[in-house]
């Protein structure tokens, strides 16, 4: 346990202890920008630079361990300065239109120009390249305003395994993005959006469609619905200065009517829906495969993340077998919206616009896919993620804060508890096996509060085995059997839970997977910044909106069983097929 | 470098032909350390510079994002990703040399052969580059014709320097 002293306060912590850890323990806050604990922590910014007694040079704080004896001068003038000038180059090429950008008031590196007093930038020059690209549906990159901190090309290959940026050219010409500079359309990127959810400045935003959804809700002839993503509940309030994890369903169900949405409707609707499709369609696949013997690809992989259909199409296409055919409960609600309840409604579907709030930016693709046409036109409209969400609010002078609760409108709207846990890690297995238990066994989930402990929290691969007794006659060939399932998220995570399957380590008869570490919570669209600690915050919330709602089995739902009843006519139905599954296509690895 | 000569391959092989021989290199550094510059090298010797058929071979083979390699690519003026010449004329421009007139002697070449930095001659015999110090700054300035370096170059000297490519050239075509 080395002991040093920091601007005269002594303190002691453990060996490989960072300057910057220890300043922080002892209440001193290092400015810095490249930095991201546990993620990024390369020194290459040099904005947390400090004084070491001794040292010829200013040493990066965020990379230098700690060493006994060590006296450290964070705020020593020479200290000061330098992580002036260091900013001050940063500004001198960085498109300072601040009133314009999308991350006003939002943005790291105008929080750094605050805190260090920088009144001028006293130095004027050649400013690099400016490369706009807007070639994804999902974000728009600009290379003016990125400060080459590497965050996003530290998430894209280490977190995400994708490999879709990295530094090209050299010196002054270093721009960071895909191979050649070339648009991001163009390469391996799967529009995660965790590159724009790192990001410090506004060089990687979402793609605004804020526009678009006024513009439809000023038009008279059209029907404007609009369902809200399980993880958008747990966030929003963080666009309005709520701590993280505070839920604000009610308040964003009345925002969202008073922005003059004709229906406040809810995805977690089509999310039970899905644990109707996907629940049944696991099954089928067993029994196919234990009574009837037909090569079956098992495990059955989920399908609700665009993200990681991207990326499996990309990088596993020998895998799509696997894949469960269920569309995503944003695609399902668009389909059922635009024909059963547009028949309710006495309406055409190109009448009726439905717009998705989306804790995602891969969502924005999503409903691009040439696929998500069931209903003859697009099934879903417009994509805005929880930040856009927040913004159209503000936009609109509701004080979000002080809005009473509403309520989601009928009949898309009403939802259980096993909804609410898809935006978690682990939530949809968890919610598949609360109702694939009952199908199978006809009783309960034999869990502490239907909660399968095993899928939960933030390890990276989680995996829990289930026994089945006591089987319903339907069923009984499954009786004594035991269910393996796996969950992994963010794709790193995926690749290596996947190479574990194809070694045959381990065989899993069902596998979840969520494109961003936490799952739909920590999304490349959540209000910014998302840590561990929001990340936890956030699952707890949805934890306990599931546990307060009378129901929490996605069969349950009476809706759902109307919906079935009046419509579908039961799970994996012709028509459910037509309207509620998809299929996937292999795509180049490069 | 020498090393890799063993792939250099000057007479005309197809483009498929190479793209085969490539992967043999990449199966053979497949499993090693650090083999992304190496076979980056070797590839641009056996192509004479990088086509992006091979670029995401490479890619591939390797397991490392195409990104990545293109950053790699990008970084290093070495490598290029448009066709080249038979014969890679550097000129130094590091400081010893660039004051020794270094500047006359990139622009002498320049009027010969037609060409500007970075590009190639129409036959596609010479291409120019510029480069920052081979290490000959005691003879200075230094000139570097594929592997071969010139010093003391004079403008004057430069057509005499030039023939010698050329006359290899013709003989390796008879």
């Amino acid at each position: 346990m080395p002991k040093l002293t920091i601007d005269g306060i002594p303190v002691e912590v453990p060996d490989g202890t960072t300057i910057l850890q220890a300043a922080k323990q002892v209440g001193i806050k290092i400015p810095t920008l490249c930095y991201l604990e546990e993620v990024q922590e390369i020194g290459a910014c040099r904005v947390c630079v400090v004084e070491v007694e001794g040292a010829r040079t200013l040493i990066a704080s965020c990379v230098a361990p700690v060493t006994e004896g060590m006296k450290v001068h964070t705020k020593s003038k020479r200290a000061r300065e330098a992580r002036k000038t260091v900013v001050e180059l940063l500004l001198s090429d960085h498109d300072g239109d601040c009133q314009i950008c999308v991350r006003n008031e939002d943005c790291e590196l105008q929080e750094l120009a605050r805190t260090l007093g920088i009144k001028e930038v006293r130095y004027e020059g050649e400013k690099s390249k400016r490369i706009i690209d807007d070639s994804t549906p999902a974000v728009v990159r600009d290379t003016s305003k990125c400060v080459l901190c590497r965050r996003c090309v530290t998430v894209c290959n280490e977190v995400q395994g994708v490999g879709g940026l990295f530094p090209q050219n050299r010196g002054f010409e270093t721009v960071i993005g895909p191979a050649f500079c070339s648009d991001l359309d163009d390469v391996v990127c799967v529009q995660c959006g965790q590159c724009g959810a790192v990001c410090p400045v506004g060089a990687i935003v979402e793609r605004d469609q804020i526009a678009d959804v006024f513009s439809a809700l000023d038009d008279p002839t059209k029907t404007v619905v609009v369902q809200t993503a399980p993880a958008i509940r747990a966030a929003l309030g963080e666009c309005f200065g709520l701590p993280p994890g505070t839920l604000v369903t009610g308040k964003m169900v009345t925002a969202l009517r008073r922005l003059g949405f004709h229906a406040v409707f809810d995805t977690n609707f089509a999310a039970d829906l899905c644990i109707m499709e996907e629940g049944t369609e696991l099954l089928t696949r067993l029994k196919k495969k234990l009574v009837d013997g037909e090569d079956i690809a098992l495990p059955m992989f989920t399908s609700c993340s665009p993200g990681w259909i991207k990326f499996l199409e990309h990088f596993y296409p020998d895998i799509i077998p696997n894949i469960s055919t269920c569309k995503s409960p944003q695609q399902m609600f668009g389909a059922i919206a635009k024909t059963y309840y547009a028949k309710k409604i006495g309406k055409k579907p190109e009448d009726i616009v439905v717009v998705s709030i989306m804790p995602c930016t891969a969502k924005k693709y999503e409903n691009q896919r040439p696929e998500m046409n069931s209903s003859g036109v697009q099934d879903v409209d417009y994509v805005l993620t929880t930040r856009e969400l927040g913004r159209m609010i503000k936009q609109a002078g509701i004080d979000f804060v002080n809005l009473p609760d509403g309520q989601q409108d009928s009949p898309l709207g009403l939802s259980t508890g096993a909804a609410d846990i898809f935006a978690n890690t682990g939530g949809v297995m968890e919610a598949a096996i609360r109702t694939v238990y009952e199908i199978v066994t006809g009783c309960e989930l034999p869990f502490d509060g239907l909660h399968v402990a095993p899928v939960e929290g933030l390890e990276g691969i989680k995996e829990a085995s289930l026994k089945l007794e006591k089987c319903v006659p339907d069923w009984s060939f499954l009786e004594g059997a035991t269910v393996n399932v796996a969950v992994a998220h963010g794709l790193g995570n995926a690749r290596a839970l996947i190479e574990r399957v194809r070694s045959g380590e381990k065989a899993y008869h069902f596998v979840e997977i969520m494109t961003c570490p936490g799952g739909c919570i920590g999304g490349g669209g959540q209000p910014r910044f998302t840590d561990n600690s929001v990340r936890l915050a956030r699952i707890q919330a949805i934890y306990k909106e599931d546990e307060g709602k009378q129901l929490r089995k996605s069969h349950v739902n009476p809706d759902i069983k109307k919906l079935y009843e009046e419509f579908l006519e039961h799970p994996n139905s012709e028509i459910s097929h037509h309207l509620l599954h998809t299929h996937y296509h292999a795509r180049t690895k490069v | 470098m020498n090393e890799n000569s063993k792939h250099v391959c000057m007479e005309e092989a197809s483009e498929e032909e190479l793209l085969a021989r490539l992967d043999e290199v990449i199966a053979e550094y497949r499993d090693k350390q650090g083999a992304l510059i190496p076979v980056l090298q070797i590839a641009q010797a056996m192509f004479g510079y990088l086509p992006e058929s091979a670029l995401k071979k490479i890619s591939l083979g390797l397991n490392k994002p195409y990104s990545e390699v293109a950053g790699v690519v990008t970084f290093y003026s070495f490598f290029s990703t448009q066709p080249r010449g038979r014969h890679m004329i550097r000129v130094c421009l590091g400081t010893a040399c660039y004051v020794r007139g270094g500047k006359q002697v990139l622009s002498a070449i320049k009027d010969k052969l037609n060409i500007d930095v970075g590009e190639t001659t129409e036959d596609r015999i010479f291409s120019l580059e510029v480069a920052r110090c081979f290490g000959a700054c005691g003879l200075a300035p230094a000139i570097m014709v594929d592997n071969d370096v010139h010093q003391r170059v004079k403008p004057a000297r430069i057509q005499a320097i030039l023939d010698q490519y050329l006359d290899k050239n013709t003989e390796k075509n008879k």
